[in-house]
């Protein structure tokens, strides 16, 4: 059982507390727009990815368990 | 006999906000099993608080939408909380481990967080008006809303800080006429600097908003509710609705005479430590920071979960609790403060502390653009970027300040050889 990781990019507004929670998941790149690496990452990285909803101040993250 | 996750022991978190919150989250994620109990002196749940000057004021999102959640399965029923909420703490009796509430009941802990955040200065001497509202609570919010939605389309917002230029943006992208009366010569110039602060200033004027700096409130007059600002030149102003935004006190009066160091807020040690079994997080908390040089107490939202979790922690390290859930050598709290404000399109990030800093540069766009990125230097570090539509770059600069970059090293990164 595995876990998808869902932004809501009509919330997102690139403030990048989730890639520096997560930089294995969460991209935010030179254009100033989100990018997710890895929707389905592995368990190892749930808790760096629980701290990235947590750091969302638009709670634009979603955990999708699976 | 403590169990291994201390099952008789009970954790009293006083403050029911996104600090206390994410501190009860923690307690649970380490591991604690034991009673968490959770006073908040308002009637609601937590919930989100950066809305209520924007999507909430403007009517755009119902407040279910802003009510907080954890990320654990099963969401916030699942961390086992005792909710005591509407009601307050009024005494701390350190000695026998006891916080009493309001109507005198005392409950006994073995670990206490303090997260009483803050509440919104008052104009001295200006007594009580219908129409004339400060911004905080979600109540708060809701009776701004209904005095938009009963037509008050004169809109007198006093104070140019954060809180009272959002406010002037919603109001504004609403259609009201907006005047913000500012006592300073420049909005935010204790904040971000005479420069940067006049840009802020001139973001306002972009869209319409008369914008007063260098202005007093002598009071304000009417029969039942507000019609006019007194100013303190003795010129009035016509008025249907006063937002006041003119700073937050840390709530530490009932704290008086506990024995706990209060100075603008609760003092902690670099840990978020403010005596044995008690920590401190959120607006209330005071701390030195090894990284500035200098106490801070940050009122931000982000700080709000990362101290709410960091002072967990440390608690759990402390007698009763260490050595039952292996939370042992929690260090110092020491982040970089970031915040984020939205005004009209634009969004306003700022990492790092630039009170006391010598220079300020922007090095990428321009101020006139409304797009930008700028380095605060305080001797040769690099201690703060404030960025403007920029939030890639500010990722970046953010980075620098979190490991103590140089500005030579900074500058270098703006612009690459």
């Amino acid at each position: 059982m595995g876990y998808r990781v869902v932004v809501d990019f009509d919330l997102c507004e690139s403030n990048a507390r989730c890639m520096e929670a997560a930089p294995e998941v969460f991209e935010v790149r030179d254009d100033d727009f989100l990018y997710v690496l890895d929707e389905t990452p592995p368990d190892s990285l749930r808790d760096k990815v629980d701290e990235a909803v947590r750091r969302c101040p638009k709670a634009a993250i979603t955990v999708v368990e699976e | 006999m403590t169990g291994a996750g201390g099952t008789d022991r009970t954790i009293v978190v006083v403050g029911a906000s996104l600090a206390g919150l994410r501190a009860a989250e923690e307690i649970r994620h380490q591991g604690f099993e034991g009673t968490v109990t959770v006073i908040g002196d308002e009637a609601h749940r937590p919930y989100d608080r950066p809305p209520l000057s924007k999507q909430v004021l403007a009517g755009a999102w119902t407040t279910e939408r802003i009510e907080l959640t954890v990320a654990a399965d099963g969401g916030l029923d699942a961390l086992g909380l005792d909710w005591r909420l509407d009601t307050s703490a009024t005494g701390l009796d350190l000695a026998a481990r006891e916080v009493v509430l309001r109507d005198g009941q005392r409950l006994a802990y073995d670990g206490l967080v303090l997260a009483t955040g803050a509440r919104p200065r008052e104009l001295p001497g200006t007594g009580t008006l219908a129409g004339v509202h400060t911004l905080r609570t979600l109540d708060d919010s809701l009776a701004v809303r209904a005095a938009l939605d009963a037509g008050a389309e004169r809109v007198v917002v006093v104070g140019a800080g954060f809180i009272g230029a959002e406010v002037a943006a919603t109001c504004r992208g609403l259609g009201r006429d907006v005047t913000i009366l500012e006592a300073l010569p420049v909005p935010l110039g204790r904040v971000l600097g005479d420069e940067m602060g006049a840009v802020l200033g001139d973001l306002h004027r972009d869209h319409g908003v008369d914008l007063r700096l260098d202005t007093g409130v002598a009071g304000f007059e009417g029969a039942d509710r507000v019609e006019r600002v007194r100013l303190a030149d003795g010129a009035t102003l016509d008025a249907d609705l006063v937002v006041v935004g003119i700073g937050v006190t840390p709530n530490t009066g009932w704290l008086e005479g506990s024995g706990l160091a209060l100075d603008d807020g609760v003092v902690c040690d670099a840990t978020t430590l403010a005596a044995p079994g008690v920590v401190a997080a959120g607006d209330v908390a005071r701390w030195p920071s090894r990284r500035f040089g200098a106490l801070l107490r940050v009122e931000h939202w982000d700080n709000a979960i990362g101290m709410g979790e960091h002072a967990a922690r440390r608690l759990l390290a402390e007698p009763p609790f260490a050595g039952s859930n292996g939370s042992t050598g929690v260090g110092p709290y020491d982040p970089v403060p970031w915040f984020w404000s939205d005004q009209y399109d634009r969004k306003i990030q700022l990492a790092g502390w630039p009170s006391g800093a010598d220079e300020v540069v922007v090095v990428d766009g321009s101020t006139e653009e409304r797009r930008f990125v700028a380095l605060y230097r305080k001797g040769d570090r690099l201690v703060a970027v404030l960025a403007m539509n920029r939030p890639r770059l500010l990722v970046t600069f953010r980075g620098l300040v979190e490991r103590g970059a140089t500005w030579d090293e900074a500058l270098a990164q703006a612009s690459p050889a």
